[in-house]
């Protein structure tokens, strides 16, 4: 009760000190910032930085690992997800579009934040002159840097006080709250100690009085009132101090924002919450008394932006009464500020584009400063006034956006100017053939869509309507547009000028909206027109980097290396100097994010440039009085420099250690370790070699080991875990027990960055050579079990890898013995993620080094755990437990043979099972066992289960049915047809109603089996069966799956050696009348097959006869065959040339382009075939044919004409063809000679040595010795 | 370009002529195409040393001197460029 009514006392004081403050007039001295300008924490709450340890940086293998991630919660079967999907071939239609800021975390999305800053001079071009003072020089963007830094370094001084000052006070409050709580007599004494102790209760009273928003003359500082020690706090001291921290470190108006997610309002001033009212009075208390301001504020929660954010012009009360977004301020009343936007949380794209403009506007209007000043104005004649003593600039907020005549002023109606030719609203049909524009588009293309003539538009205008066009072409246009655009776009680069283009592409590429197909596009420009602007470019240097750089940290790979690309080739235009002069001032940005991008694209300058070039400037950043962030980048673009280039930084390395050593030994933690990282990526890239570059650092690392703690030390044992393995084996057993010691005791680390880090240097340590498997056993492994072989480990998939890599690493030096021993209870752990570690971790121990060690004992527990673990897996990757599986019965071979029964009978048993996935498993566990079953002799027990299987054929589930004869075909493989149980003949014909099934597994597998069949044991089944297959196989080569086709064609081929070609091909020759072509390319196939395994001449005369058949697809599917069939005879085709010469000639006279496409191609491989066989006479007259085709211009002709004269110069010889070709090179028709002069370019790039012998003898021509008199002589 | 150029070597005829010098196109003259088929034939001389020491014993030249010749005159094999008639 008490409590209460002090917070109401509280409250009402509050507000009545407030309304005496804002009525007062500011005096200067005790204004403090207006922190909803100038607020600087807006990143409050957001992850800082990408983690800076692990794989930091190599993305690479970050996306890999997220998208595994996610597809682990995919179901599915696994080889069908790691299929790479992005290619365009899938047939589940296209790809939906995807916008990048929809995938982007919030890390990420601060890309966003960045401002496109104005271009900048370019000393190169400028030369001596003293550049304009309008243009933006080396020298301005270093002042606005450090001021930038200046007054964030400032701002977080004053929030560092009102730290303090609240600390101080919550400390005091939390002593006077637990007193309470303690107990209840000790209560009243505790009052009394108060009293007369002025250390706890009776401080905060002293201290209340004492803060200066007491004062009667300040100003409240907006965050004062969070100092405000209420009772009512005292009472509430309960919650943590952290989440306390966070409501009172530097306090924003945009703070607010968290209000509405606070439930506890109920008792506003005795919650948290009711601390954000700070903000709201500060603004409402102009018109409105705070009582009523927080009443309506609670009770319209649903508020929109537009009230609930303190815009400064809320001020009018108008507007403030108005919740949400009034058609009365119009749109501008809807921007919010840039803080308040922040700190709501997720936004849409079009707040961060409202941001982000707001941004860029707040930027150009900066006021001017002297210096500009003084550039602008002429020096004489003008006099500088010193302002009246009267005068007092505004500062705050809400008076300043009242006296700037902006459209909200006022409140009323006002009729807009009318402008027929902008309705921006109603997409409109874009005019000229321009494509369909998307309404975030109108911002930046609106333009376009005005009808206003052009000829009244200046040649600047119209240039950039040009533009304009163009890039929207590019953006939204089909395919042929957007080529056409791209190429427009690129070769008039340097006549848009640089200026122009750049004004227009970098601001669509911060659209928010963007997807990345249009993000790619976009960067396609740029990296074209790049190409032709070359040093054009250099004043927009730094304005393509702020949008380039994102790409560095895309998720997606190939926008990575897109991003790199384009820098690259940005750094190849521009220079050395003109980057580094762009990018210095972003090396010590206030903004991490900035820091961490300009640290990628520096590494990429030093790839593209070489690192010898930039090894100065390094050196000057790392060792930076001025700032740790410099010293910080510059270490941190080493890191990166040894991550992009790998082991091309080995002949810089030991300049590069130099460079960054000092780090270790740095007075900032964050250089400390970001210096250690950036060894360990050093000394990982230099791997194997190099360790004599890294003696200089060894002893600090060391030192460092032992003296520090939490992150920094990560850091450092990740840079000796890596350095550790470049060293001799001496050496190396040396350090690594030095470091072990250091490595048990934090292997207990909570710390899951630490764990990986351990994990990795242990596996790093363990795999060097000096490192005695002894010592590992004894030193290392009990300690290393008992801490990481827990369940939780294997709950994480990071934690999961690294720990059964490093479990598999020691387990090559301890033995499988010991490492299996040790797990192998845990196999019937259950936790069922923990036992697919713990099998997953045998596996691989027991592929890598076999069976050999385990004991009998131990071999039995195996059996056991694993016989246990597989059967009780529920979860649907079932891989691992298969694999695992496999593995060890394989591993062990013969000695599985006693407990095959006991495997085969849980096998029979889940064949039974009600749940499709067991029975599947079942399935395929008999395949992977089938080969070490026979090694057992177990023959009739595998015959068994091939009943077994035989009679589980009707399975229903396609996917069990594809185990199901997967394991069949395991079976057949493996004891042969002879032997099979059920006997062939009884097999087959069950399985040719299986051919139907259209699911790509099923077959797949009974294709495969069908064709093991034909090919091994076609004489069990009778001739008739086989033609019936043959019919239900011309339906498989429909199969999307490549792999299904290949093997229906080579079936084919079994079958006809089977059975006699004759049936077969009368069937593919039918099949060739079909309207499919991909169905038709397949027969084709198949039919050459079927000549080459029966023998030509059985096929040829029946495929000639085919040719007959007045039919063009018949036709044309016998000359491919023909094509196909000498392709694969090779050197047989020498006895069928003169048959089929007849054939080719008509084929080759025939009027359709096809005919004589596919005739041409079967010359080719005839001719390559028969080449030096003595069959000049009929290629000479196919020759003939050929020739007259030279003139044709459909692609697929020309080619496959081409190739034939190509094939028949290697039977021929080239003088043949340089004969045919000399009556054409001196043509007078340009079009004959470009045709002639191709032949003879191919020609002579074949054979140049030898056309020496055939040039034409040439007349000498006045002074001109054309005669070649050497090869005249004779003797 | 043709589109039928786009799929066979032709397509990247400027690689290809730094490549093979000795590759010719529609605008060749008779002195360009001749120098090519002589430099050719030279080095083809130069490069069979069978061939080199026939020409020696036609010549009476020692081979090391008949190499020299001919690689000397791969320089100019032609003469000086005819004068081009602007036309």
């Amino acid at each position: 009760m008490e409590a209460d009514r002090s917070t109401v006392d509280n409250e009402i004081k509050t507000s009545v000190d407030e309304r005496r403050n804002t009525e007062s007039v500011a005096p200067l001295s005790s204004v403090t910032f207006d922190s909803d300008l100038y607020e600087d924490n807006r990143f409050e709450g957001y992850v800082r930085s990408i983690p800076v340890n692990e794989d930091e940086g190599e993305a690479d293998g970050d996306a890999a690992l997220l998208f595994r991630r996610r597809m682990s919660s995919y179901t599915g079967p696994k080889s069908l997800i790691d299929i790479p999907r992005a290619d365009g071939e899938d047939d589940s239609g296209f790809k939906k579009p995807s916008r990048i800021i929809d995938r982007e975390d919030e890390y990420r999305r601060r890309r966003l934040d960045r401002i496109i800053s104005p271009a900048r001079n370019d000393p190169f071009t400028s030369g001596e002159t003293t550049p304009d003072a309008s243009v933006r020089t080396y020298a301005d963007v270093m002042r606005e840097q450090a001021l930038q830094r200046q007054k964030e370094e400032l701002l977080k001084a004053v929030a560092k006080k009102h730290e303090e000052e609240k600390s101080n006070k919550t400390v005091g409050a939390a002593a006077a709250a637990e007193a309470p709580v303690a107990a209840a007599s000790q209560k009243r004494r505790n009052r009394w100690d108060q009293s007369q102790d002025s250390d706890s209760g009776s401080a905060t009273k002293k201290t209340k009085s004492s803060s200066d928003w007491d004062a009667p003359d300040s100003t409240p500082g907006i965050g004062r009132w969070d100092a405000t020690p209420t009772p009512a706090r005292v009472g509430d001291a309960t919650p943590s101090i952290s989440r306390r921290n966070r409501w009172d470190e530097t306090p924003t108006p945009g703070r607010l924002a968290d209000s509405d997610a606070t439930p506890a309002a109920a008792t506003p001033g005795a919650t948290p919450a009711g601390m954000t009212w700070d903000a709201t009075p500060k603004l409402g208390v102009l018109a409105t008394p705070t009582p009523k301001r927080q009443r309506s504020r609670w009770d319209e929660t649903p508020l929109s932006m537009g009230s609930a954010t303190p815009i400064p012009g809320v001020g009018t009360p108008a507007a403030a009464f108005t919740p949400g977004i009034t058609p009365i301020g119009g749109v501008d009343l809807a921007t919010p500020t840039p803080g308040a936007i922040n700190l709501r949380g997720p936004m849409t794209p079009e707040q961060y584009n409202l941001l982000k403009w707001e941004r860029d506007i707040e930027e150009r209007n900066r006021p001017l400063t002297d210096e500009e000043l003084d550039a602008m104005f002429p020096h004489e004649g003008y006099k500088i006034l010193e302002p009246p003593s009267s005068y007092v600039p505004i500062r705050t907020p809400a008076r300043k956006l009242l006296a700037t005549p902006t459209p909200l002023g006022t409140p009323l109606y006002s009729i807009p100017e009318e402008n027929r030719g902008q309705q921006f609203d109603v997409p409109k049909e874009a005019p000229g053939g321009l494509p369909f524009m998307k309404p975030e588009d109108y911002q930046y293309f609106g333009a376009l869509l005005n009808d206003e003539e052009e000829e009244q538009l200046s040649p600047e205008e119209q240039k950039e309507r040009k533009i304009m066009k163009l890039l929207l072409k590019v953006k939204n246009g089909t395919p042929p547009q957007r080529k056409t655009a791209l190429r427009q776009l690129t070769d008039k680069a340097r006549e848009f000028g640089a200026g122009p283009l750049f004004n227009k592409i970098l601001p669509l590429l911060m659209q928010p909206t963007l997807e990345d197909q249009e993000r790619h596009l976009l960067v396609k420009v740029i990296d074209r027109v790049l190409y032709k602007l070359d040093e054009l470019v250099r004043p927009f240097v730094h304005k393509i980097l702020v949008v380039i750089e994102p790409l560095l940290i895309d998720e997606d790979y190939y926008a990575r290396v897109e991003g790199r690309e384009i820098i690259s080739n940005l750094s190849k235009a521009a220079g050395l100097a003109t980057m580094i002069a762009a990018m210095r001032p972003d090396i010590d940005n206030i903004d991490e994010y900035v820091r961490n991008t300009t640290a990628r694209a520096f590494s990429v300058v030093a790839s593209a440039l070489g690192i010898p070039a930039l090894l100065p400037f390094l050196k000057a950043v790392c060792q930076s009085k001025k700032s740790w962030q410099a010293r910080h980048t510059g270490i941190k673009i080493v890191q990166q420099i040894a991550i992009l280039m790998g082991c091309a930084v080995l002949p810089h390395l030991r300049s590069l250690v130099e460079i960054i050593e000092h780090g270790l030994s740095d007075e900032n933690q964050k250089v400390r370790t970001i210096t250690a990282l950036s060894l360990a990526a050093l000394a990982e890239a230099a791997a194997p070699y190099g360790i004599e570059s890294f003696d200089s650092v060894l002893k600090p690392l060391w030192k460092g080991i032992r003296s520090h703690r939490g992150k920094v030390l990560a850091a450092f044992l990740k840079a000796i875990g890596f350095i550790i393995p470049l060293m001799d084996a001496l050496y190396a057993s040396y350090y690594t027990k030095e470091v072990m010691v250091i490595l048990i005791r934090e292997f207990q680390s909570p710390d899951e960055e630490m764990k990986k880090i351990v994990l990795k240097v242990v596996k790093q340590c363990v795999s060097t050579e000096g490192v005695e498997a002894d010592y590992i056993r004894n030193d290392i492994l009990p300690e290393f079990f008992r801490n990481f072989w827990v369940r939780r480990m294997a709950l994480d998939r990071r934690n999961y890898k690294q720990l059964v890599d490093t479990t598999v690493e020691i387990a090559n030096k301890v033995g499988v013995a010991d490492i299996v021993g040790r797990i192998v209870e845990d196999l019937k752990d259950e936790s069922e993620p923990y036992r697919r570690m713990v099998m997953e971790t045998i596996e691989k121990v027991v592929s890598n080094l076999g069976a050999s060690d385990i004991d009998a004992r131990l071999e039995e527990l195996l059996i056991d755990g694993i016989l246990y673990a597989f059967q009780e897996q529920t979860s649907d990757d079932a891989n691992v437990m298969l694999n695992g599986f496999g593995a060890v019965v394989n591993a062990l071979g013969q000695r599985v043979k006693p407990y095959l029964p006991q495997i085969c009978g849980t096998i029979k048993w889940r064949l039974n099972n009600k749940s499709a996935k067991v029975r599947q498993q079942a399935a395929d566990l008999i395949s992977r066992i089938a080969v070490v079953m026979k090694q057992c002799h177990e023959e009739q027990l595998m015959g068994h289960l091939g009943v077994v299987l035989y009679e589980y054929l009707g399975e229903e589930y396609p996917e069990v049915l594809g185990s199901i004869l997967g394991a069949l075909k395991a079976i057949v493989n493996v004891i042969g047809m002879t032997k099979m149980t059920p006997p062939i003949k009884d097999l087959l014909p069950r399985l040719t109603p299986i051919l139907k099934n259209r699911h790509e597994k099923v077959q797949e597998n009974c294709i495969d089996l069908v064709g093991r069949i034909a090919d091994r044991g076609a004489e069990f089944v009778p001739a008739r069966e086989w033609m019936r297959i043959c019919f239900e196989l011309l339906e498989m080569l429909k199969a999307h799956k490549k792999g299904i086709r290949r093997a229906t064609v080579n079936t084919f081929g079994y079958i006809a050696k089977a059975i006699g070609p004759q049936d077969v091909l009368a069937t593919l020759l039918n099949n060739l009348k079909v309207q499919e072509r991909q169905n038709r390319v397949c027969t084709t196939v198949a039919i050459a097959i079927v000549a080459e395994t029966c023998s030509p001449f059985t096929v040829l005369p029946a495929l000639m006869n085919e040719y007959r058949v007045p039919e063009l697809n018949v036709q044309n599917g016998v000359l491919k065959s023909l094509s196909f069939l000498f392709e694969y005879i090779g050197e047989m085709g020498k006895d069928y040339i003169y048959a089929v010469t007849p054939l080719l000639e008509d084929a080759l006279m025939d009027r359709d382009l096809v005919h004589r496409q596919t005739a041409a191609s079967a010359v080719k491989h005839l001719a390559l075939g028969v080449a030096g066989l003595g069959c000049e006479d009929a290629l000479i007259h196919l020759l003939n044919y050929v020739w007259p085709n030279i003139f044709e211009t459909s692609p697929h002709v020309i080619n496959a004409v081409m190739e034939a004269i190509e094939g028949l110069r290697v039977a021929l010889g080239p003088a043949v063809i340089l004969n045919y070709c000399l009556q054409g090179l001196f043509h007078p028709a340009r079009k004959v000679r470009e045709v002639y002069w191709k032949i003879y370019n191919s020609l002579y790039i074949g054979a140049q040595d030898a056309l020496v012998a055939f040039y034409p003898m040439l007349n000498d021509e006045g002074n001109n010795i054309y005669s070649r008199p050497e090869m005249m002589m004779f003797l | 370009m043709q589109v039928s150029d786009r799929f066979n070597i032709n397509s990247q005829l400027e690689h290809l002529q730094a490549k093979y010098v000795g590759t010719g196109h529609s605008d060749v003259n008779r002195f360009e195409w001749a120098v090519n088929i002589q430099r050719d034939s030279y080095a083809s001389y130069v490069g069979h040393y069978p061939l080199l020491a026939y020409f020696a014993i036609a010549e009476n030249e020692s081979i090391g001197r008949e190499r020299y010749n001919f690689m000397q005159k791969m320089l100019l094999p032609c003469g000086l460029p005819p004068e081009k008639e602007d036309d």
